[in-house]
């Protein structure tokens, strides 16, 4: 049974969602939907174990062998891409419940489900595949998803923003097209792994040079990296609040993984990072990105498109982590993948719960939450710190992984650039927790505490936070080793 | 072979950049889809002319013929086709919401509603 599990975690979302379309009622899809999002989160766990202690796992879709057939891989990156998927999808479902029924006509809601489970599907798709076509159509899929879930916002300029982003995700998706066509021309092949083989032999050639030029552009479009992020802070300002926790968790971090995929399985680290100049480009686009994307976040009056623009930045960490192409590099861009969507998600659901009870999440309905919401301020503050990277909290793992890799390559600038990026951040969160903690409410407030079943989802991700800060072996073990064989340094 | 031998993706440049122009130039909404499914349409004409082979027959098995086009390209291509017309059916969808809710499909107009809500 359990050889299986590799289709399966795409296979049950994918069914489940057209049956979600079909019930009725608001509970019975959101039901549906948090069954498969746990069963979906045990497959990915078990799948992890399986492949930390067998190795990288095969699955021949149909029973037909690759090259020719459509395989399946999972190492330990997808693996824990996968992981993390399923974990916030387990979190933030339960707390769709009440969030997005306040949010979201009731005949609206069955359509609601089975788009969150498309994007699962999607998601996990890309992450499980090992043939680059297929990840064009999960891609498709997800970001398809995507749009619908947008476009379900309140606000009528959740359509517009949804529009755009339909225009740049599919201009991405197509350029990441083009790319794999090229690649394909050049090799006959479509296996990841197989083009990784044929790849050398053709590499110096200008049909490969832009493959890879198509396929990053492509990718960075999808992954928000500056100054590609224009479709980002409107897509998850005006996105209902649960599925912004959402994607602010998921989507990017998966174009995230496409992106090392690429760069280090198909392409190489040789060609990728010696051959071609993608270092410099990269490195210097994410620190724009880390820089200018922060002090925008800063003067932000709507506190989730200031979350929004903190990600543009955070993506930017990644990237650096990933574009300095060496083990201890490679495994603090993983690392801050997996703890920026354990904080985003804790983030933004904090912010669902402000939504829920104040009915927006501008500043001003920050205005002395400190005192009527403790619960919810609290979990927010804790987001933030971690955000910022204060010592025992996810943020600070992954930060000074990154620090220590730039300081590896010798290169100190980098660190301040790092530290720079990081203080601004203190101060658009000390802006937040100024006010919700120091002035008081304009009405005598009738506020009080969001309901159980939007805290304790919020809780739930801000305890992780800190426990996966303090007790670092698994995700750092995972993120280690998953470097280690990318960048071919075995053991 | 002369560069003018491939002229297959010389057509297909062409209508790459048209349509990838009509996205960026264009203010009505319903243009940009219709630029958007050009350039598309131009990725699609890429792969299916990649899998010609010369003097080769359609791939379907026949006694007597020994070269045959190769057919992974158009299975490739009818499934990123069918994708195609799904966001082009979802954008025209957003399109009529944006409709009902601005008045408006022009991008300009939009922007400056947005602007002063």
């Amino acid at each position: 049974m359990d050889a299986h599990f590799q289709a399966l975690i795409v296979v049950l979302p994918l069914l489940a969602a057209p049956l979600a379309a079909l019930l009725r009622g608001r509970t019975g899809p959101w039901l549906l939907a948090t069954l498969v999002s746990w069963a979906m989160l045990g497959l990915a766990l078990a799948l992890l174990l399986k492949v930390q202690a067998e190795g990288t796992l095969s699955y021949a879709l149909g029973g037909w062998a690759a090259p020719i057939g459509i395989e399946y891989r999972l190492d330990a990156l997808n693996a824990f891409v996968q992981v993390l998927l399923a974990l916030v999808a387990a979190v933030v479902l339960p707390f769709m419940h009440l969030s997005a029924a306040q949010e979201i006509d009731e005949e609206r809601l069955p359509g609601l489900y089975a788009a969150v489970l498309l994007l699962l599907a999607g998601l996990t798709g890309i992450t499980a595949t090992g043939d680059a076509f297929n990840v064009f159509v999960f891609l498709e899929i997800s970001s398809l998803a995507t749009y619908t879930l947008i476009a379900l916002g309140q606000d009528r300029r959740a359509l517009t923003s949804a529009f755009r982003y339909l225009i740049m995700g599919t201009i991405g998706a197509t350029f990441f097209l083009i790319g794999v066509g090229l690649l394909y021309g050049m090799t006959g092949t479509l296996n990841m792994a197989d083009l990784g083989e044929r790849l050398p032999a053709v590499a110096d050639t200008r049909t490969v040079h832009t493959a890879v030029a198509f396929l990053v552009v492509g990718v960075c479009l999808k992954l928000a990296l500056f100054p590609l992020h224009l479709w980002l802070p409107n897509a998850y300002t005006y996105a209902p609040s649960a599925v912004s926790a959402l994607l602010a968790a998921t989507s990017t971090k998966v174009a995230v993984y496409v992106l090392i995929r690429f760069l280090y399985t198909v392409f190489g680290v040789e060609f990728s990072f010696g051959e071609l100049p993608l270092t410099s480009i990269l490195v210097v686009l994410a620190m724009l990105g880390m820089l200018i994307a922060s002090a925008v976040a800063i003067g932000q009056q709507e506190v989730k498109r200031l979350l929004a623009y903190s990600s543009v930045a955070q993506v930017g960490y990644m990237v650096l982590g990933i574009a300095l192409a060496t083990t201890a590099g490679l495994t603090a861009a993983l690392l801050h993948l997996f703890n920026h969507a354990l904080m985003k998600s804790a983030l933004f659901l904090a912010l669902g719960c402000i939504a829920f009870r104040m009915g927006g999440t501008r500043v001003e309905h920050f205005k002395g939450i400190g005192r009527s919401m403790p619960w919810t301020s609290a979990a927010f503050v804790a987001g933030g710190l971690s955000l910022i990277g204060v010592p025992l909290t996810v943020g600070f793992i992954s930060k000074w992984y990154l620090v220590l890799a730039a300081i590896g390559q010798g290169w100190w600038w980098l660190v301040v650039v790092i530290l720079i990026s990081s203080l601004m951040a203190v101060v658009y969160i000390w802006r937040l927790v100024e006010v919700a903690y120091f002035e008081t409410p304009a009405e005598r407030d009738r506020h009080h505490e969001a309901p159980l079943s939007l805290l304790l989802p919020t809780w739930l991700l801000v305890a992780l936070n800190f426990w996966l800060g303090i007790d670092t072996r698994l995700t750092v073990g995972v993120a280690e080793s998953a470097a280690r064989a990318l960048t071919g340094g075995g053991s | 072979m002369t560069s003018l031998g491939l002229y297959n993706y010389w057509i297909v440049i062409a209508l790459m950049m048209l349509g990838l122009y009509t996205v960026i130039s264009r203010g009505n909404l319903v243009k940009k889809l219709i630029g958007l499914g050009v350039f598309q349409t131009a990725v699609f004409f890429m792969y299916i002319s990649m899998g010609f082979v010369k003097d080769g027959a359609a791939p379907i098995l026949t006694e007597g013929v020994e070269v045959y086009s190769n057919p992974l390209p158009h299975v490739l291509i009818l499934t990123a086709i069918v994708v195609g017309v799904a966001t082009l059916a979802l954008g025209l969808a957003l399109v009529i919401r944006i409709k009902e809710a601005y008045g408006s499909v022009d991008d300009d107009e939009l922007q400056a509603m947005d602007n002063a809500s």
